[in-house]
């Protein structure tokens, strides 16, 4: 077909950056994809709740210590991840490695709390379908921890590596701190569903 | 060598349409070979793959459900065991759902979104290639483990406890639980794909109320797919828990339910409905709109309708549990939800309507197989409105009565359309056009076999014949019908035989299709048929509705773009303003080491639990070596 030419798109950036970024729209539509699966395990929670005759099921509430030790770690969090996202935003390389190692010690030091919250909740997944859903959701919410930690550490090493310094890079920072928020905020209702709901 | 190879970021802005086209090709072009084919990222090839691995599913599914008219033609039929029969239903429901009917309605918006919004490649496109790899590993997992006789046993919808630990011994329910993963990690990231595509590459101009109504309905089917897939993910993850490491998640003796199951999977099973339905709709407006030669009546309309359909789908599950003893009320708000259904569904029909009675008709095989859609479509949306009301469900639950339902629906609502969709789309695929002739004997057969087929099912299950029996005794009154029944299948596959030998025939030596056969007003015929690895040469500008009626002498195009990395436009969600020009990753072998690496971690883990950590070791590194940069020019900005 015969072409015209109307629109010179010469002066554009050649990167698109926030929301003119795709993974930043790929980042949010994982978040809705994962958002959904949280949000369904804690509606299978509560309804395994709704049919039992007492909840927890054979068990003592679970232990408070620590649940809100790595809640508070994870809020602690936070403050540095937001200040990463800044940086990244400003390209500036040596904050942005700074940052990423302390976000690779707030990956790490989670995963060890979350070691004893395990047996906090006096029961195992085998035992009923309580001690089942709460593993699950603790498991579930554990891998994202996990996976964003390995997505960090990667970052990281790129960010000291001759492919670190580029505005690819910054973008890639910020939505990984994008993601950790999420990882965050999907664990709070997660923690009053497994600590404070049972002592409703 | 020219002069110009030495220009740093050469643009098309320095080329002639020749020479323009062959450094486009160079960038662009998927490299000869084995290892090109392996690590290719071209959406066109991916989608191809796609469409072709889904029609094979297709094909082996038919031959499944020969089998069992074989068997039910007669009272007493010894041609199939129980066993075998449990397995072929099973894999039959599961096959035609998780590897054809979705997939390959995804697969036909991977090849067609990019072109149809204007862009050169489907965003993401490695994970593109990884979505496919893993569905073909998903999809070769359940036939192999079906010819070793380990095929799943337990219906398509393995309710519990049937498929929990007590009662479904082995490793069958575990297959069918894991292809589960396959099929629905593969169809949450084309999911993803299609709708950053649709929101962020749209051609510039090209804002909400310009969308082609396909586009339109491949988006509200991929925000569908990534709400209601979750909750098969988790329903089959804990089916697998409760099976491999003794969770209590559905065992009523230790706090779980078996309705627990039942919600979960219908939460999604009956959003899949309308993931299989809603492209099939997109094809129809499409189909309708060019050989009525007008825009479909009612665009705003047709677009509020799909978002409708998209929102009540997921109100809609419980009425798949209408015997399952839950509370009166719920039940009650269930049939009404069930039945509103009607409405936006019923406005779609209008309005196509509508569109055909202003339009100028043309009868090619794409518009008859609309047509067929139609009829079929609508009988089966009232016997749909009919086992909405509980009491007339109550009796013809687990009968053929639904059988002839849901395969009006699905058959009529998704195959017809996406049939006449294959006649449409053809030519730009292949670069060549289907048979009319034999296009219009296949129609033919086809649609009276399948009513032929189907109809008598009705009738079928109001006498009582219950689903899923692999045979019954001469003293019930079925044996005639089931004869007829099972030589109608006879029509219907003979008419399926004369599609498939068609395109096969008309891909290797039917005649030579121009760019737009069909003289059809959207995107994708602007282009060459078939198009080239860049899709276009340079991206159009986008000023209305049907941008080839209404540019017929030129079409409108943006400069500027380089040319020796592979380069696109982003433009903002609404209005679609040109925001940067993107690069589009390059080819790739790591999406393949990475689908590899999950598919040995998910059979790995049907059995041991332990594979989940050792099985990820590989995979994190597979995944390192995707996302690690290669240097490349698209990595500059």
């Amino acid at each position: 077909m015969k072409q015209t030419i109307v629109l010179d798109l010469s002066k554009l950036p050649p990167h698109g950056l926030g929301t003119a970024s795709l993974t930043w729209w790929g980042t949010l539509a994982f978040m809705l994809i994962e958002g959904t699966g949280f949000a369904l395990a804690i509606a299978v929670y509560l309804y395994l709740m709704s049919l039992a005759p007492q909840w927890p099921l054979h068990a003592p509430a679970p232990d408070l210590l620590a649940g809100t030790v790595l809640t508070l770690l994870l809020i602690a969090s936070l403050f540095p991840n937001i200040l990463v996202a800044r940086w990244a935003k400003a390209q500036d390389l040596r904050k942005v490695r700074i940052g990423l190692i302390v976000m690779s010690l707030l990956g790490i030091a989670p995963l060890i709390v979350r070691v004893f919250e395990f047996p906090a909740m006096h029961i195992n997944w085998d035992q009923n379908a309580y001690g089942s859903i709460v593993w699950v959701m603790l498991g579930l919410h554990t891998t994202h921890i996990l996976t964003d930690l390995i997505d960090t550490l990667v970052l990281t090493a790129l960010m000291f590596s001759r492919h670190g310094d580029n505005p690819r890079r910054y973008g890639d920072i910020s939505d990984n701190a994008m993601y950790w928020n999420f990882v965050v905020a999907t664990w709070l209702p997660m923690y009053i569903c497994l600590y404070w709901v049972p002592r409703l | 060598m020219t002069p110009l190879d030495n220009v740093a970021d050469l643009r098309d802005t320095d080329l002639n349409d020749v020479e323009l086209d062959r450094r486009l090709a160079s960038t662009w072009a998927t490299p000869k070979g084995v290892w090109g084919a392996l690590s290719t990222v071209d959406h066109k090839i991916i989608g191809r793959r796609y469409i072709i691995t889904a029609f094979v599913f297709l094909a082996l599914g038919g031959i499944l459900s020969l089998a069992m008219r074989l068997q039910l033609a007669q009272p007493e039929a010894r041609f199939i065991g129980p066993d075998r029969y449990n397995q072929i239903f099973t894999m039959h429901g599961t096959n035609m759902m998780f590897l054809f009917a979705v997939p390959v309605m995804e697969a036909m918006a991977v090849y067609l979104v990019p072109l149809m919004v204007g862009t050169r490649n489907i965003a993401f496109p490695r994970l593109n290639a990884f979505s496919y790899w893993m569905y073909l590993a998903g999809g070769l997992l359940l036939w192999i483990a079906f010819a070793i006789d380990t095929g799943p046993d337990v219906g398509w919808f393995a309710d519990v406890p049937l498929s929990g630990p007590q009662y479904a011994a082995g490793k069958r329910a575990d297959i069918w639980a894991q292809m589960i993963t396959f099929t629905e990690v593969s169809a949450l990231a084309v999911a993803v794909e299609l709708v950053v595509t649709v929101f962020k590459q749209r051609a510039p101009g090209m804002s909400l109320d310009q969308i082609p109504l396909f586009v339109w309905s491949m988006l509200v089917t991929s925000f569908l797919i990534i709400m209601a897939m979750p909750a098969i993910m988790i329903a089959s993850t804990a089916l697998i828990l409760d099976r491999l490491v003794g969770t209590q998640f559905f065992n009523p003796a230790e706090g779980g339910d078996v309705l627990l199951w039942q919600h979960l999977f219908w939460f999604f099973g009956h959003p899949e409905v309308y993931i299989i339905f809603l492209p099939a709709v997109g094809m129809v407006s499409t189909i309708v709109a060019t050989f009525t030669r007008r825009p479909v009546f009612g665009y705003l309309g047709m677009v509020m309708a799909l978002i409708a359909t998209g929102i009540l789908a997921f109100g809609l599950w419980v009425h798949h549990m209408f015997v399952a003893g839950l509370p009166r009320l719920g039940e009650s708000f269930f049939t009404a939800s069930s039945m509103a259904i009607a409405i936006p569904a019923g406005l779609q029909i209008f309005c196509w309507l509508a569109t055909i009675w202003a339009g100028r008709p043309v009868f090619k095989t794409p518009f008859l197989f609309v047509i067929g859609f139609m009829v079929i479509f609508v009988i089966g949306g009232m016997t749909g409105v009919m086992v909405a009301s509980v009491p007339f469900d109550t009796q013809v639950h687990d009968t053929y009565f639904v059988v002839a339902h849901f395969h009006y629906v699905l058959v009529g609502g998704a195959v017809f359309p996406l049939l006449g969709a294959i006649y449409y789309w053809f030519p730009k695929i292949t670069g060549r056009m289907m048979n009319e002739t034999i296009g219009r004997w296949a129609f033919g057969l086809i649609f009276t076999g399948f009513n032929l087929t189907f109809f008598p099912m009705h009738i079928l299950g109001l006498q009582g014949m219950p689903r899923r029996i692999y045979t019954y005794q001469p003293e019930m009154p079925w044996s005639g019908l089931n004869m007829f029944v099972s030589l109608s299948a006879v029509i219907l596959a003979a008419g399926f035989l004369l599609f498939f030998i068609d395109a096969i025939r008309s891909a290797l030596s039917g005649p030579v299709a121009p760019a737009n056969p069909w003289c059809a007003s959207t995107l994708e015929w602007a282009t060459s048929s078939p198009p080239p690895a860049y899709n276009f040469s340079r991206m159009p500008v986008v000023g209305s509705l049907e941008p080839l009626v209404d540019n017929s002498g030129a079409l409108p195009v943006a400069s500027g773009l380089f040319v020796d990395r592979r380069e696109l436009v982003v433009t903002s969600v609404v209005g679609a303003l040109p925001e940067a020009r993107e690069s589009s990753p390059g080819d790739s072998i790591w999406p393949l080491w990475s689908a590899l690496a999950t598919t040995v971690l998910l059979i790995w883990s049907i059995f041991t639990p332990w594979a989940v950590v050792w099985g990820s070791v590989p995979l994190a590194i597979a995944l390192t070596g995707w996302f690690w940069p290669k240097g490349t020019k698209e990595d500059d900005a």
